[in-house]
């Protein structure tokens, strides 16, 4: 097989590139993979981040090309109020600016996950050991202010007395982590 | 500050042990990316709250130990000369971007050097932990442990629904990437390696040179990592790269043998002609040095070449770039000046085997 650049080599290297979510099987010679610089990852991060600019530009131009006005506006405007990114400048360099980033673009970003995750878009692995706890106790401490609402309103006082003192438990607990801002 | 064991030596202290598959498998690595809650990322925080989490690091953990990665060394990136961050980068201690965007980052690197610690890199927290060979699950249970000690005192950015949040799209829910370092000669020898990286990629992994610059493995050192975080636990991760490199190993040691079956004299005269050219140049650049070390190591591997000990890869393939010629030198060199003490050195470390 000739490479498919110079056409004079014979191709030596083969692999798939992934282009606006299109695989193209790429057959080149040594030398032209060198000039072209396939194969040459110094840093991993520079080289996904290509790939992800393409994958985000790719989401981009599709919804460009529906017909969807409102959507397109949404987007235009979605700005992070933490760090004051935009969706526009999300896509443009492919990174986020802070982790609300996630929160304010979240309708937007399934698309980009699933292309870069192979179809995810949830996780499924480890959490943090300390605040994972604060976590659950947030959730135990939501249902039992539900369970303390109803109580009330069926005015079962002595239960929700019960369910009160549960809940002053859980939140005298609080878990403080020296790293962070909180302002 | 007393860095200068991290620099002065070509090899790392964990190195030294022979891990599993270690005719093969050179490391294992497992990399965690963490940021701290409600500071942005470091592409666009404000030097005052960078500054902040590099203070709290050297703070907090500057000489504690953890397990038996003893007496962390916090170390500004600032204020490094350039050939120590080159060598720091040739040892895969730090990245070239913790150097590129230095203002305020920093590392915090254990004396046995198998944890460092990347601090206000592409991400507020990276760790990295490394095993000698293969041994991707012991390396992930020592990486979780030593999250979970560093999460004692940091509040991570944690999304119940997307995990861990990272900067780039491309690391978030584990923020793990898990990755094993291959010597792969007899693949690329017969050119299967060229046939298998593709068919790796379509797994979500990815394999790739290490070293050097252009398209070639310098070396014919791969290392092949995962692509997907999102959605997968760091268990099946582990596991599924653990398999991928198994079936390499497995690929590698067949075309080793069919090698020696089918042309012995032919490799034992390249490995033997290799072994003469690091014995005996004068001058040698980095290209044919590595391509020679291959050789050679592959050579010990096989039984052709003795009295050699394997580390000698590890340990000259970091020996001979650029950064740790002119550490060694202690000036600049310039390229011609650098051939002809990578030559030298060479031929001193070889001496020393004999
Ligand atoms: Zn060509
Ligand atoms: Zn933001």
């Amino acid at each position: 097989m000739e490479c498919q650049e110079c056409h004079e080599r014979p191709a030596t290297l083969h692999f798939t590139q992934v282009i606006n979510g299109e695989k193209k099987e790429n057959h080149v010679c040594e030398v032209c993979a060198k000039e072209k610089g396939y194969l040459s990852y110094p840093d991993e991060a520079y080289s996904f981040h290509h790939l992800l600019t393409d994958l985000i530009n790719f989401n981009a131009s599709k919804l460009d090309s529906v017909e969807n006005k409102t959507l397109k506006q949404q987007s235009q405007e979605l700005t992070c109020t933490h760090c004051g990114m935009t969706f526009s400048q999300f896509k443009q360099i492919g990174k986020f600016g802070c982790a609300s980033c996630y929160e304010t673009f979240s309708s937007r970003l399934d698309p980009i996950f699933r292309r870069a995750h192979a179809g995810n878009t949830k996780h499924n692995g480890k959490v943090p050991k300390r605040t994972g706890i604060d976590l659950q106790t947030r959730k135990q401490i939501e249902s039992y202010k539900k369970e303390l609402q109803h109580l009330i309103e069926t005015e079962a006082f002595e239960d929700a007395a019960i369910i009160r003192d549960k809940i002053k438990e859980l939140e005298s607990n609080p878990r403080k982590s020296e790293a962070g801002d909180k302002s | 500050m007393s860095l200068e064991h991290f620099i002065d030596e070509a090899i790392s202290p964990w190195m030294r042990d022979d891990g599993p598959e270690s005719d093969i498998v050179l490391s294992s690595r497992i990399r965690l990316a963490r940021n701290v809650a409600d500071v942005s990322f470091p592409l666009i925080a404000s030097e005052e709250k960078l500054e902040a989490i590099h203070d709290f690091f050297q703070e907090k953990y500057e000489h504690q130990s953890f397990r038996n990665h003893e007496d962390f060394e916090f170390i500004s990136i600032r204020d490094l000369t350039a050939v120590e961050k080159h060598v720091l980068v040739e040892k895969h201690l730090i990245s070239p971007h913790l150097v590129k965007y230095s203002d305020e980052s920093a590392a915090l690197i254990s004396q046995n050097e198998q944890i460092s610690v990347m601090i206000n890199e592409e991400d507020h927290i990276r760790i990295q932990l490394y095993y000698p060979g293969l041994q991707l699950e012991r390396a992930l249970e020592d990486a979780f442990a030593f999250d979970d000690w560093l999460e004692e005192r940091v509040d991570y950015a944690f999304d119940e629904t997307r995990g861990y949040l990272t900067c780039c799209p491309t690391n978030v829910g584990t923020g793990l990437r898990a990755s094993v370092m291959m010597h792969l000669p007899a693949l690329t020898i017969t050119k299967q390696i060229n046939r298998i990286i593709p068919a790796i990629n379509q797994l979500g992994f990815v394999v790739r040179g290490i070293y050097g610059e252009g398209s070639e493995a310098v070396g014919n050192i791969f290392q092949v990592s995962n692509q997907i975080t999102l959605g997968k636990s760091e268990e099946d991760i582990v596991s599924d790269l653990g398999s991928i490199v198994n079936q390499l190993i497995g690929h590698e040691r067949n075309a080793r043998s069919i090698l020696m079956k089918q042309s012995e004299l032919t490799l034992e005269d390249r490995i033997y002609r290799s072994y003469g050219v690091l014995e005996y140049s004068r001058i040698i650049n980095a290209t044919e040095a590595s391509r020679c070390i291959s050789n050679v190591r592959l050579g010990i591997d096989l039984g052709i070449i003795k009295h050699t000990s394997r580390n000698i890869l590890n340990e000259l393939m970091v020996l001979i770039q650029p950064g740790f010629l002119q550490h060694f030198a202690k000036k600049n060199l310039t390229a011609n000046e650098r051939d002809v003490l990578r030559a030298s050195l060479i031929r001193e470390r070889l001496e020393l085997e004999k």
